[in-house]
């Protein structure tokens, strides 16, 4: 038996060298515009004193899910200030909202046009499997030929690893709407894009908004995976400690990744059920 | 029917196949073959065939069959939310199924309002919101429209709901949304889909009520469908009777059940309650003779023995009925030398119009042995309706 093998990976490489060299003014270019939002976005949070941010958060929990969310986010955020981890959980805050923040805004076009067309819709959901079922740790191999050792490469996997939910939740949102009411809409004679902004978008948002919910928390889960690549944050906390064999800093920097995770999760499903 | 009426919307050849190669299906039906050989030889469904039926201005015009006759299929064709296969529909000069996109979207706004079976509110929108939509859709600006929903809002009945959603409005009151929704948009046409299907009897009543109340006022061509004859007599000006996407009779509810076009219509009726449904105009006979203001007592008795009757009708010269002579008042007044008759009549007689339900007729002859008077609503005498003539007319209809 000697079957030669597929070159598969040298494939892969010499299409990823060809991509850098050829691509390297543009892959500059987005990398130097997001490490800006990155710096700025963190800067600004670090800036705020921690008990003026803490406050702030406790409010906006306040108002959006009411005193118990308000007073568990106070205390979790307390927690993590005492621990001498403010600094890495303000940075992985940072990571996950820019990377959440791109990754929502490519996916809702994608989202909308795979729900408005059947050709479309069938070649992406075979991709969006494809996205998800590969390990998330193999991203960060493309995402440093392109952007190098960092957060803009941490970020570049995270929105990949974390866009796919965002636009299956928006494609089935849409298709979800009932035919009655798409039929009452063209009754009366509205245009596609009537139809889309009055009926179909405001009745999926709140479908969208699980999406967008699900993709803020692979964002946080692949952020902290990232620091293997150099991203900061929690995630580096806790790879330190691997590396120095002390289990108790890797759980105190765990134990801040849970309360930031827990607290996300939260505050976007209660956006979730005013939208509804 | 008469003929001259304006028409609205003209329907002419319409069919419509569901399916991949509606040729073959249409060449099948050619040869004949109906729709389950059409099903079974090709998969296809032939949802309408040849259909042709006018919708005059200002009627209520019910579409009605059973489930699966094709109903819902040929009320979207006419505003398109399903193209049609072969045929023409037109509406004022306008080929609705040529259409391009615009134009078709122009047509909607302009010549169509929909009323679903399921009512088919937006659920994230108020009552307001619900009833303004059409008119948001064609641009029309915020304070205008909020005016005109307004106004359509009480007209179902519906002030001081402006501000709830429709998932806190029972399903009666949801339909009146609905209505709304498509009366503020002033459109030409109404088009309503089972709109009544899904509400429990009584609130289903009142709402054929109202609906002939707007329908007086306003005189909107409607297109009403159901699949229940009750409410197709109730509130049809004309009925067309589909079955398995054909049509089998067009008429009027009377003409439908005092003439069913074949078997098939006759049994469709056969569950009615004939008495409510037809008038004093069916049982209605010619008068044989009448008396005119001007004879004498002599003139009139002389014809009632010529026809062996013991009372006579009197009218005017432009037949206005003045009363009812009877044989004795006859006699008394050529006994008092009198030679007018006008003194002598009676109005201790039942008169009714042609469109009074014959089961009221009944307990008018349990009090008077007269005939019944029919007459229009300028007074002229139509005809009579004689007791045996009803209980004829009903037995003859129960028969078929
Ligand atoms: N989209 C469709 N595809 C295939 N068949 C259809 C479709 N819509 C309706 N039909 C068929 O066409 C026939 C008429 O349906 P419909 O117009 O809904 O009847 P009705 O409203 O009178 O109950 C039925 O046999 C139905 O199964
Ligand atoms: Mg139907």
């Amino acid at each position: 038996m000697d079957i030669p093998r597929i070159p598969l990976g040298s494939w892969i490489e010499g299409g990823l060298t060809w991509l850098t060299s050829e691509y390297s003014v543009v892959t500059r270019g987005i990398s130097r515009f997001t490490q800006t939002g990155i710096n700025t976005l963190n800067d600004g949070l670090m800036w705020l004193p921690e008990w003026a941010l803490l406050a702030i958060i406790a409010l906006i929990c306040w108002k959006l899910a009411g005193p118990r969310l308000a007073i568990g986010g106070a205390a979790g955020l307390a927690l993590i200030w005492n621990l001498g981890l403010w600094n890495p959980m303000i940075e992985t805050l940072t990571l996950v909202v820019i990377a959440t923040l791109v990754a929502v805004i490519i996916a809702l076009p994608v989202g909308i046009a795979a729900a408005l067309s059947e050709r479309l819709y069938r070649v992406i959901m075979p991709l969006l499997d494809f996205m998800q079922t590969m390990p998330a740790f193999v991203y960060l191999i493309p995402a440093i030929p392109f952007f190098g050792i960092g957060s803009v490469s941490a970020i570049f996997a995270t929105v990949i690893f974390s866009m796919p939910p965002a636009i299956r939740f928006t494609t089935l949102g849409i298709r979800q709407v009932p035919v009655e009411l798409i039929e009452a809409a063209d009754a009366y004679g509205a245009t596609r894009s009537q139809k889309l902004f009055k009926v179909q978008l405001p009745l999926s948002l709140p479908t969208v908004m699980a999406g967008i919910n699900q993709t803020i928390m692979l964002a946080l889960s692949m952020v902290v995976i990232a620091a293997m690549i150099g991203a900061d944050g929690l995630g580096s906390e806790v790879w330190r400690a691997i590396q120095r064999l002390r289990p108790g800093d890797g759980f105190e920097a765990g134990i801040a990744v849970v309360i930031l995770a827990m607290l996300l999760d939260r505050l976007t499903q209660s956006l979730r059920r005013s939208s509804k | 029917m008469d003929e001259q009426r304006p028409v609205k919307i003209k329907v002419r050849g319409l069919s419509k196949v569901f399916g991949k190669q509606p040729k073959r299906a249409l060449e099948l039906r050619d040869q004949g073959l109906k729709r389950p050989d059409i099903l079974e030889k090709t998969g296809q469904t032939l949802g309408l065939s040849n259909i042709s039926f006018d919708v005059y201005e200002g009627e209520l015009l019910v579409i009605m069959g059973l489930s699966g006759s094709g109903k819902s299929t040929l009320i979207r064709c006419l505003n398109r939310l399903i193209d049609t296969t072969e045929g023409e529909i037109i509406i004022d000069g306008e080929n609705i199924p040529t259409l391009g996109e615009k134009a078709l979207l122009e047509c909607r706004r302009r010549h169509f309002s929909m009323v679903f079976q399921n009512f088919a509110l937006f659920p994230h929108r108020t009552v307001q919101q619900n009833a303004e939509f059409g008119l948001e859709i064609r641009g029309i600006d915020k304070t205008e429209r909020q005016k005109i929903a307004h106004t359509a809002l009480k007209q179902v009945g519906l002030e001081g709901w402006e501000d709830a959603y429709p998932n806190q409005l029972s399903g009666g009151m949801q339909q009146r949304v609905g209505l709304a929704r498509a009366l503020a948009n002033d459109s030409s046409v109404l088009l309503m889909d089972e709109a009544f299907s899904a509400l429990d009897p009584l609130i289903r009543k009142d709402m054929q009520q109202e609906l002939l109340q707007l329908q007086t006022k306003m005189q909107k061509t409607t297109v009403f469908i159901t699949h229940d004859l009750d409410e197709a007599l109730n509130i049809g000006d004309r009925i067309v009777l589909l079955k398995d996407g054909e049509v089998v009779q067009i008429g009027t509810p009377e003409e439908i059940l005092t003439q069913p076009a074949n078997d098939y219509v006759r049994r469709f009726i056969e569950g009615v309650d004939r008495a409510r449904i037809l008038t004093a105009a069916s049982a209605m006979r010619p008068l044989r003779t009448t008396a005119r203001e001007s004879d004498g007592p002599r003139t009139a008795l002389h014809r009632m023995r010529e026809h062996a009757i013991d009372s006579i009708y009197v009218t005017d010269r432009d037949r206005r009925l003045l009363g009812l002579l009877e044989a004795d008042a006859a006699n008394a007044a050529i006994q008092a030398g009198t030679e007018k008759i006008t003194g002598h009549l009676t109005q201790d007689f039942r008169k009714v119009s042609p469109q009074e339900p014959l089961q009221n007729l009944f307990a008018m002859f349990s009090e008077k042995s007269f005939p019944i008077a029919v007459v229009d609503e300028e007074q002229r005498l139509l005809g009579v309706v004689v007791k045996g003539a009803v209980l004829d007319e009903l037995a003859r209809a129960g028969e078929q």
